[in-house]
């Protein structure tokens, strides 16, 4: 009982541990119960919440992938019909897209960087809160619509005219423009939080050179949902008005313009691929020197890499558009640009073959995604390279060589790693292990599964069977491949079923894992498992990159927060020197309350022009509450 | 392999059942461009292929070499971590060179593909929502005729054939003989056909175009010009009047009922333009965009309940009898 | 309270399902029976058919009945006539006054049957369905109805506000100055 205790209003200054445990736990802790669960900003409840719904769209989107393939499995099948089928793919490709890919991959950002770079909540944690609340809003949306037949059927690209005014009756493209704007803000707010996170609000001593790669990777992914979302908002917005106000921006007989649709969709579209994937390989960066026992090979090639993806994957998204007959001169820009992008994609292999080169790799089930990641994306890489030429994708655009390319690239390059992420980091997030038993027959399955599906479907494409065709004629020869490729898909779905099963599982029954099980070198690691509100009890120093390496017995750390109310350490930029104090925010009902007015707006509007004018006014009335001050300690600072 | 192929094209051809089948595939090419294309692709197939190979190669050596034993992270010495990163420079530099390669030999190819003299025949060609109407031009008016989802082609000449959107975007893609591009309303588009040698050709729009996406098939039946020639001159005549009675009163129910608002038959009334020309109907291989064969059964079928053959199309269901759908479909199986 | 939820979730499902449900083909018996109509004697207004009722009025609140009835419109040459609604040799349905009233059942005698002074009959051109979805697009011409669905709009020059401009006009209350 030597150290002194704390009294309200003190700040920590080498408190004992029990005392400040249980103050920071009175100071962040999020109520229990249906209120706590309806307010709470916590960045890890909230992020663990955005990654489950997200898993949740999976397997939705997985249940129509293989209703689909029921459909193609023989020629002139009726399975589904023409009208159903249409809306099957088309919402398979938008949930997949925009309520499963880009968000999880946020969510894990979500959840861990703030881990990662040693600090107590996300920046901005009630928009947080507000983001998740939208997306589900959002994804609900979607599916409410399909349940009820309302699904949008004009494809995930929805490409003008057939979802213009002319050709779509109805609601349902404007459901598909509508979830959009839903998905986007939500994306918009994470970008914005990440990026603020990670440059004011890293550990003391955590320099740029010694930030975790996934954390490299989620920030340059922030910035490109910034660049490029915007795009796509503008682009359904102005859908959503021809289709509604009856505006001309998609009509060429009153001087609007066809293509202009599609260059807006895939300068959103195709930097869309790299927000998937660039946190995908941040996630491979920082589990393989786990795996590899060793830090990652190229540190700096690795981090300039992922920056070079970020900013060449704007200057692609015409390689959508080759055989819209645009000047070739233009064309041949962007197959040189397209076929650039794979030096620092290769970069990164090369450095992760390195690694584990010269490692000694532990065979555990993330290693083994990580494998069957490096197997799959390369050769996606490299059909992706072929259809980067012009006179190549000619031939191939839009056909299953394509749904092929981008299932390697999606499936392989980022849900793979994903998987490999899930059971690496599940042990943090519940505090219990994944069967490794279990986690060796999900990488197989999935794994065989996968190539067994997609691989075959190269050769189809290349037979001339074309893209989004809801059957073929049985003299076309299609049949036996498709029979094979819906077969081999039942193994896929039956590996991801494994994994939903495990996951589900462990959270009760599995082996309970310590602090670092794999005996990882990241700060995440540092902290219990699952992580208490607070995160740290006290914010640690980081004196290299691997600092639970480097710090074998117990890491420096700073002293000196309040501890009655919430308070983070705010360092500067490059060398995350400590700047402030900073106070951050209490949970609020306001962020739920604003995300239901703004959705009742979003989908009114798609009636009534008026929506927008009437429903702005709840919005407005939900922000004034959200902001309005309400005398809390953290308001003062 | 390819003389099989020929062979059962011919065959296919001699059984007149060819007319639902024929050749829809990048790698079996019977054009200049395709072939081009062909030889791209098989170049950078494997090219690719390699270097596919070589990392799953680097990664099983990785994985399997041996090594020091021990679970303890290790710092990685310098001069290990100096002949890493010669090995990794050299395989970006490999990386480089390669993509450069590659580049440029796409760029080659790209135009070879445009260097394509333009001369000869020239087609226009419009995509709708589900069928595709080709329009044969000519200096002289009274030599430009309509037909529907069925271009024929002279061997061995330049084909153009321009690309002119109506409804929503199509894409023109015949895998055998080029490689495809899309009809875009609003804008003009074109394409140079050129087949090697005799045979028919399926191509299929490639552009997501709405409910029968997947049954917008048309034929490019590339024949010896002097046939070619033939049939254009055949085609430019208008219809025969109807011999046997039967087919005469199909021809009176196809002007009495609502056949004609969108049909035209030259040689009678009927003048509508929604629809494909029926003047020579019976000539073509396939009817309802390539997913029928051309019979009168057939024709009867499509006539009697085109919803149930094709769900969704815009062909509507015009109240017959019995007695009228049989007259009507000897009519239109009258029409060569 | 209780019971209540779910049934007024069963109804939306009804409802939205019934907005957006695309019928490529009804089936024979259905299509005689959509025949069945009992227009009053002087065959202004009337009784449309039980089975049009069971159905929940199809055509008129769904976005593709009458979208199809647009296209049977200008594929039928109503045009000829009423040109888009201004009218011409015969006469204009914007305006709201017709002679044989806005009901749909009057619509549907008069496309089928044809009336004196030059409307034809379309009885032997179009089935039922297709009778039923042209007069439900005529009617929107007219805008009698709030119309609760729109028809699609046509990307050409545009000569009046499109149709899925939102909420349609209130109906005219005063008979045009001629």
């Amino acid at each position: 009982m030597s150290a002194p205790a704390i009294l309200p209003g003190e700040l920590d200054r080498g408190a004992e541990r029990a005392i400040l445990h249980r103050q920071l736990e009175r100071t962040w802790a999020t109520p229990a119960g249906f209120w706590g669960a309806l307010t709470t900003v916590d960045h890890k409840t909230i992020g663990l919440r955005y990654i489950v719904t997200a898993f949740g769209f999976l397997a939705l989107g997985g249940v129509l992938a293989l209703a689909m393939r029921w459909q193609l499995a023989r020629p002139e099948s009726r399975v589904l019909s023409a009208d159903l089928y249409n809306q099957a793919f088309t919402v398979h490709g938008a949930n997949m897209m925009f309520l499963f890919a880009v968000p999880v991959m946020e969510a894990m950002a979500v959840y861990l960087v703030p881990l990662m770079i040693g600090t107590r909540n996300i920046a901005f944690p009630r928009l947080n809160a507000f983001s998740y609340w939208i997306y589900l809003f959002g994804g609900i949306l979607l599916w409410a619509a399909f349940a009820l037949q309302i699904g949008p059927d004009v494809g995930w690209f929805a490409y003008v005219p057939l979802s213009g005014p002319q050709y779509s009756s109805g609601k349902r493209a404007d459901i598909w423009a509508q979830m959009i704007t839903f998905t986007e803000i939500a994306a918009l707010a994470i970008a914005v939080e990440i990026v603020v996170t990670v440059f004011k609000q890293r550990a003391p001593g955590m320099s740029l050179d010694r930030i975790p790669l996934f954390v490299w990777g989620a920030l340059v992914t922030s910035f490109l949902v910034m660049l490029a979302m915007p795009a796509i908002m503008i682009a359904s917005t102005s859908l959503i008005l021809d289709r509604l106000v009856g505006t001309h921006f998609f009509n060429p007989t009153e001087g609007g313009d066809v293509l202009l649709w599609q260059h807006l969709f895939w300068f959103f579209g195709h930097p869309e691929v790299y927000i998937i994937f660039l946190p995908a390989t941040g996630m491979v960066s920082s589990m393989l020197p786990t795996f590899a026992r060793r830090p990652v090979f190229g540190y700096l090639p690795l981090v300039l890499s992922i920056v070079a993806i970020g900013i060449l994957s704007f200057g692609l998204w015409v390689h959508h558009m080759f055989t819209t007959g645009l000047p070739r001169l233009g064309e041949s820009f962007f197959t040189a640009s397209s076929m650039a992008i794979a030096v620092p994609a290769g970069v990164q292999i090369f450095c992760w073959l390195a690694t584990l080169w010269d490692g000694r790799p532990v065979w555990r089930t993330p290693l083994l995604f990580i494998a069957a990641f490096i197997v799959t994306f390369v050769l996606g890489g490299l059909t992706g390279v072929m259809v980067a030429s012009v006179p190549l994708d000619l031939q191939v655009h839009d056909t299953y060589f394509v749904v092929a390319h981008f299932h390697y690239v999606l499936i392989g390059g980022a849900v793979f790693p994903l998987l490999g992420a899930i059971y690496y980091w599940y042990p943090k997030m519940t505090g219990r292990m994944l069967s490794e038993r279990l986690g060796r027959w999900v990488v197989g399955l999935i794994f065989v599964g996968f190539h067994l599906t997609f691989f075959p479907m190269h050769f189809l494409g290349l037979q001339g069977m074309p893209r989004r065709v809801y059957t073929y004629q049985p003299e076309m020869g299609w049949g036996a491949a498709n029979l094979f490729v819906s077969l081999s898909s039942i193994l896929l779905a039956a590996g991801f079923a494994l994994f939903f099963l495990d996951v589900i599982r462990s959270a009760r029954r599995g082996p309970v894992a310590g602090d670092n099980p794999w005996d990882a070198s990241t700060l995440e690691w540092a902290t219990t498992s699952p992580p208490p509100p607070y995160n740290f009890a006290r914010i640690p120093v980081v004196t290299s990159a691997n600092p639970l390496w480097s710090e074998r017995e117990a890491l420096p750390v700073v002293t000196g927060l309040r501890v009655d109310r919430r308070e983070i350490v705010i360092s500067s930029v490059s060398d995350a020197t400590p700047q402030a104090r900073e106070s951050s925010p209490r949970d609020s009902i306001w962020p739920l309350v604003t995300a239901v007015a703004a959705s009742v707006m979003l989908i009114a509007s798609i009636f009534t022009p008026w929506a927008v004018v009437w429903g702005a006014i709840p919005v407005a009335a939900a922000l004034i509450g959200w902001f309005w001050p309400k005398g809390l300690p953290e308001d003062e600072a | 392999m390819r003389a099989g192929r020929r062979l059962a094209i011919g065959v296919g051809l001699g059984l007149g059942l060819g007319g639902c089948s024929g050749s829809q595939s990048a790698l079996d090419a019977h054009g200049a461009q395709a072939s081009a294309l062909r030889d791209l692709m098989g170049l950078f197939t494997v090219v690719c292929g390699t270097v596919w190979l070589l990392v799953l190669l680097a990664l099983a050596v990785a994985v399997w070499r041996r090594r020091a034993s021990g679970r303890e992270p290790a710092e990685p010495g310098a001069t290990s971590e100096r002949r890493l990163g010669i090995v990794v420079g050299v395989a970006v530099a490999l990386t480089v060179l390669t993509i450069t390669g590659l580049t440029f030999a796409s760029y080659r190819t790209t135009r070879g593909l445009t260097g394509i003299a333009d001369e000869g025949v020239t087609i226009r060609l419009r995509g709708y929502q589900w069928w595709w109407e080709a329009t044969y031009q000519d200096q002289a008016p009274e030599r430009v005729f309509r037909t529907a989802n069925e271009l024929r082609i002279p061997v061995g000449r330049p084909v153009r054939v321009e690309l002119a959107g109506v409804d929503v975007i199509h894409s023109f893609w015949v895998p055998s003989l080029a490689g495809k591009q899309d009809i875009i309303p609003g804008r003009q588009n074109e394409i140079t056909l050129k087949a090697e040698r005799p045979g028919i050709y399926r191509g299929q729009c490639a552009e997501f175009c709405g409910l029968q996406h997947a049954h917008m098939a048309f034929l490019v039946i590339a024949e010896l010009p002097e046939n070619y020639e033939a049939w254009r001159s055949a085609q430019l005549r208008a219809a025969e009047p109807p011999a046997d009675p039967e087919a005469a009163r199909g021809r009176d129910v196809f002007l009495a009922k609502s056949c004609k608002a969108c049909h035209a038959i030259r040689g009678t009334p009927a003048g509508g333009v929604l629809g494909p020309d029926l003047t020579h109907v019976a000539s073509r291989e396939t009817i309802a965009a390539g997913l029928l064969p051309t019979t009168r059964g057939s024709l009867a079928a499509w006539v009697a309940d085109p919803q149930t053959v094709k769900p969704g199309s815009k062909m509507p269901l015009v109240p017959l009898d019995a007695d009228e759908l049989r007259a009507v479909s000897a009519y239109l199986a009258s029409l060569k | 309270m209780r019971a209540l939820a779910p049934a007024v979730l069963a109804a939306l499902a009804f409802a939205g399902c019934q907005r957006e449900t695309r019928d490529f083909r009804t089936d024979p018996p259905v299509l005689a029976a959509l025949d069945d109509v009992a227009p009053l004697p002087n065959r202004i207004g009337g009784a449309p058919p039980d089975v049009y009722v069971a159905l929940g009025q199809p055509y008129q609140a769904n976005a593709y009945a009458l979208s199809e009835g647009k296209r049977l419109y200008d594929g039928m040459n109503c045009k000829g006539c009423h040109a888009d609604g201004g009218g011409g040799t015969g006469p204009a349905l914007l305006d709201g006054w017709w002679r044989y009233g806005p009901d749909i059942v009057s619509l549907y005698v008069t496309l089928r049957d044809g009336r004196p002074r030059g409307m034809p009959s379309y009885a032997d051109k179009l089935n039922s369905e297709q009778l039923w979805q042209v007069a439900a697009y005529v009617q929107t011409i007219g805008s009698y109805r709030a119309a609760t669905a729109a028809t699609s709009r046509n990307d050409q020059m545009q000569s009046r506000p499109s149709e899925n401009r939102g909420p349609a006009r209130a109906p005219l209350t005063e008979p045009p100055s001629r």
